[in-house]
């Protein structure tokens, strides 16, 4: 029973992930993601980490998933061109070179000296994997990691909010690039605009107002 | 005070007023610093007669001592250290150089008044005497190559006193090339000779000597010679004596120091301090012989015809020097020393007088201009008569005693040293024609125009200051000759030195009369000592008497020949000149050395360097090496650029490749 | 099953992420892919948790999944500030941070 849960698991784990991959619209990408991230719950599951797959459920398919889909809602899914400038040699190559690692990963694995490999494992305790279990190891053992990692969350939320920005008096935000700068003299990065939200709100006393034009 | 310390002050005080002449040089002192560097100068002279004296009272036995000052560099089998050699040969030296250095410099506070480099002169002049003191007071090779060295310097800095004269400079790089080339031989000379016996010691050399090396050893015969290519390139002997009648562009004083009493008489001090060294190698003695000779012949045939009047009595230096060489070389050291002292008598002499008329000349010094000084200048012409006499070995002046005492001893050596005597008499006939005819043209016959004015009581004042070899417009500004001239009827100073000098011309040779006294050669012997030949060489009463009247006779006839050609009628010097004309060709241009060496060195050299910095500098250097690495660094990273390509799937693809290479690498090695 | 079927599994997801980083131009599905690779190394420590019989793997899983949500903020966060400056979204064009 379980080699068969195993093996719909897996399948459908390895088929959202070349779906992912070579799916033209990111769309059905994201969800190709998604599929796979479900499957990926019921094979935690079959190794008993249940509180793992559940935040796999919840946090990723859940949460992370749907900011992807709301990203890709905003930035519109054009389909990339299928000829890229670094040509197919370079395609060939990566294909080569993945395949390539798998094959050691799985000559590694198979060959390994690991004896616990060969089982399905130790004995577990009772509690192996359960909310309780995690919870007690993350503010005993794991209390640290647990600190830092809620610090990293705050950086990233407060990093994101930073880069999505939106800066007043940007008007028209030409297309530029520093390559265009240095290429055409003609072209200049435009008068100075205000650097912060704060600034952005009032602009400095001393400063006439920003003249650009078409400011909202 | 001990010897030791004469020696040392002998060194100080022409140092010491070196340097305090040239730090108070910005200060307009006038003649002070010519005083100045006149009693630094008669200090040392006051030291040397003190360590004379103080060597005196010491046993024959103990009369060379060495005083060390400091190691300079003993390790490892070398052991070279500051000391200075005080025996009865440094000691003459260092009386002789002291001693006419003092006059010479009495005779140039006066003589170069008004010139604006007058300090500098003073300067160098002490400097240069210092240098030649260390040189002669030398107890090691390594004093003696830095004497060596520094009396080339400070011939090239008063030879292009003058500095603003193109010919001036010309000739003080000539001098120092030739200078360095001599240079060259005497260091590999010197460490040829360090090699067989291991020590840089004058005095331990000379005892290792015959234990390292046998006689007409090839390596002694080899640092023998090389040891006389740097004599001869001091000494100006043939081939390296091209230098020293261009030499005459320094000042009239610096010809009479340097040129003639004291820096060319460096070779001669050399061969004489080598003497065990080149007692074991015969060989190279005889070389030395045989140049002196042909430098000899050469520059008294030369000087019959030269026009230039300070450049007469340099080829005169250049043959007595001959004199000197081959004396030495032929075992006859006593003989070539005391020859050193009285040529420093007389040939000072004579450039000052040369001085003394240039001056009335305003800085002409062509002898074809001048004529009939006599009544004119004196005590001028009385000097240059006294000199001349002794230049050309007329009895009873000193010249006449210590020349015909060299030859003298040359036929004592009964070999084919006898050929050479007979050429040295040959050579002492040419001197006295070449003496008598520079006198009677300068001073004899009609007055010529400068002689003119000087008899109504003015000297004479060109309009403009000329060249006296190019003829070319100077002014009388720093670097070149001042504007006053200063003749020695008019000048205190200089009629002391002169005077002096003269009075030692003449009675000069009573140190040595042959048979009646033998002072020097008494005096000389515990330097001596080692030498095969000092005592032995003796020259019989009967041979001795007859050199003598042979001699005497030679210089007579030679004034009389000097008399009937230029003395009496000065036309009749034409007569000969045209009927030898190739001849007086090939001897105005000195033999073609001058060509000779251009052809052999200059051009090849000069070759060279334009080979070197066109095709060597342009094609290896600067394309093979510094191209070649910088072009292969700039080939090599515009192949590595092309990673850079800013493609983050190429940088990722990398990253993959390179995990994909580590992990077979880790599964082949498990 | 034993756990190297889950391990080789794990594998051939990540070489199946690694591939779709080289090969897709969209940054947002360069970023999926890389969820990919981070979810096969999820999968890799569950199941050596298991081996082991400690929790410790698991832990560490929870911990990768806090970290991939950060950076999946960060990058969509990149993302929308390009879309905004209209700069073409196309990895093979954004290449002027070279080196």
């Amino acid at each position: 029973m379980a080699e068969v849960l195993f093996f719909i698991a897996a399948i459908g784990a390895v088929a959202g992930a070349v779906g992912t991959v070579s799916l033209r619209n990111p769309f059905y990408a994201v969800l190709a993601l998604v599929c796979h991230l479900l499957a990926l719950a019921a094979l935690f599951l079959l190794l008993r980490a249940e509180f793992v797959a559940a935040a796999q459920v919840v946090v990723y398919a859940g949460a992370v998933m749907v900011l992807y889909v709301f990203v890709v809602a905003y930035v519109g899914g054009v389909g990339e061109p299928l000829t890229g400038s670094t040509g197919a040699s370079l395609r060939f190559a990566s294909i080569v070179f993945a395949l390539a690692l798998f094959v050691e990963l799985t000559i590694a694995l198979v060959g390994t000296g690991l004896s616990a490999l060969e089982t399905e494992g130790a004995n577990a305790p009772a509690g192996f994997g359960t909310p309780a279990e995690v919870g007690a190891l993350f503010l005993t053992r794991f209390l640290v990691a647990f600190e830092i990692a809620s610090l990293l969350l705050l950086i990233a939320a407060v990093g994101a909010v930073i880069l999505a920005r939106r800066r007043a008096g940007l008007g028209d935000a030409r297309e530029l690039s520093v390559g265009d700068v240095m290429r055409r003299p003609d072209v200049s990065a435009g008068p100075w605009q205000p650097g912060t939200m704060i600034e952005a709100a009032a602009p400095p006393r001393n400063r006439p107002p920003s003249s650009s034009p078409g400011s909202r | 005070m001990s010897l030791q310390t004469y020696g040392w002050l002998v060194l100080a005080f022409p140092l010491a007023g070196c340097v305090l002449i040239a730090l108070t040089s910005r200060l307009a002192l006038g003649r002070l610093h010519g005083v100045i560097g006149t009693l630094a100068i008669a200090l040392s002279f006051a030291a040397s007669i003190g360590a004379f004296s103080e060597l005196r009272s010491l046993g024959a036995e103990e009369r060379q001592v060495v005083a060390v000052g400091w190691d300079y560099a003993v390790a490892g089998g070398l052991d070279a250290q500051v000391a200075i050699l005080l025996d009865p040969l440094s000691v003459l030296m260092m009386l002789v150089v002291s001693g006419v250095s003092m006059l010479i410099h009495l005779y140039s506070v006066a003589y170069m008044g008004g010139d604006h480099g007058y300090a500098r002169f003073f300067a160098y002049l002490n400097f240069f005497v210092f240098s030649m003191l260390l040189l002669v007071e030398a107890a090691n090779f390594l004093m003696l190559i830095v004497g060596w060295a520094f009396v080339g310097a400070a011939s090239y800095f008063l030879i292009s006193f003058w500095y603003r004269r193109k010919t001036a400079t010309d000739a003080g790089i000539k001098a120092f090339v030739i200078n360095v080339a001599g240079d060259v031989g005497l260091v590999l000379g010197a460490y040829f000779i360090f090699r067989g016996t291991g020590t840089l010691d004058f005095l331990r050399t000379f005892e290792e000597v015959g234990n390292a090396f046998t006689q007409n050893d090839a390596d002694l015969v080899a640092g023998c010679c090389l040891l006389l290519v740097g004599a001869f390139a001091k000494s100006a002997q043939v081939p390296l004596h091209t230098w020293l009648p261009d030499a005459m562009e320094g000042p009239t004083p610096v010809s009479a120091l340097i040129h003639a009493a004291t820096m060319v008489t460096a070779g001669v001090y050399l061969i004489a301090r080598m003497h065990p060294l080149f007692e074991h190698a015969p060989i190279a003695a005889d070389v030395g012989a045989v140049i002196g000779c042909l430098t000899l012949l050469i520059a008294a045939t030369i000087g019959l015809v030269v026009t230039d009047l300070k450049r007469v009595i340099a080829y005169s230096t250049m043959s007595q020097i001959g004199y000197m060489v081959m004396a030495v070389s032929s075992a006859a050291y006593a003989a070539g020393m005391f020859h050193l002292m009285t040529h420093a008598f007389f040939k000072a002499l004579l450039f000052m007088a040369a001085g003394s008329v240039i001056a009335a000349m305003a800085g002409i010094q062509n002898l074809d201009r001048m004529s009939g000084f006599r009544r004119a200048m004196p005590f001028t012409f009385a000097c240059m008569m006294i000199g001349g006499l002794a230049l050309s070995g007329v009895p009873p002046f000193s010249g006449f005693f210590s020349k015909d005492e060299i030859i003298a001893l040359l036929f004592a050596r009964e070999d084919w040293h006898v050929v050479l005597g007979v050429l040295g008499y040959v050579g002492s006939l040419l001197t006295a024609i070449y003496t008598f005819r520079m006198i009677f043209r300068a001073f004899f016959g009609e007055a010529n125009e400068e002689a003119r004015e000087l008899e109504h009581g003015h000297l004479y004042h060109a309009e403009h200051p000329t060249n006296p070899m190019t003829g070319e417009i100077e002014d009388t500004d720093v670097g070149f000759p001042g504007p006053e001239h200063h003749i020695a009827e008019r000048e205190l100073s200089m009629k002391l030195a002169m005077g002096a000098l003269a009075v030692l011309a003449i009675v000069g040779g009573i140190v040595q009369v042959p048979h009646v006294t033998s002072w020097l050669h008494d005096f000389l012997e515990p330097a001596f000592h080692d030498s095969a030949f000092y005592e032995e060489l003796e020259p019989s009463g009967t041979l001795t008497a007859i050199g003598l009247l042979i001699g005497a006779a030679i210089s007579l006839a030679g004034i009389f020949v000097a008399w009937r050609l230029w003395g009496h009628a000065p036309q009749r010097a034409a007569a000969p000149q045209q009927r030898f004309a190739p001849l007086h060709r090939f001897l105005v241009n000195k033999w073609y050395f001058d060509e000779a060496i251009d052809l052999l060195f200059v051009r090849p050299g000069a070759w060279t360097g334009r080979f070197a910095r066109t095709t060597f500098e342009r094609l290896v250097v600067d394309g093979a090496l510094v191209g070649g690495a910088s072009g292969s660094v700039r080939l090599a990273s515009a192949a590595v650029r092309r990673v850079q390509t800013g493609y983050l799937r190429y940088y990722a693809a990398l990253l993959l490749m390179g995990i994909t290479g580590l992990g077979a690498y880790f599964l082949i090695s498990a | 099953m034993s756990l190297t079927w889950y391990l080789v599994a794990s594998a051939l997801i990540f070489c199946i992420g690694a591939g779709g980083v080289l090969v897709r131009r969209n940054p947002l599905v360069i970023l999926l892919c890389i969820e990919l690779m981070l979810n096969a190394a999820n999968l890799a420590l569950v199941a050596f948790s298991r081996a082991h019989g400690n929790m410790d793997g698991q832990m560490f899983a929870l911990i990768v999944m806090v970290v991939a949500a950060c950076e999946v903020a960060v990058g969509l966060g990149l993302i929308v500030a390009l879309f905004r400056r209209r700069l073409p979204i196309d990895v093979d064009e954004l290449r002027e941070l070279s080196g």
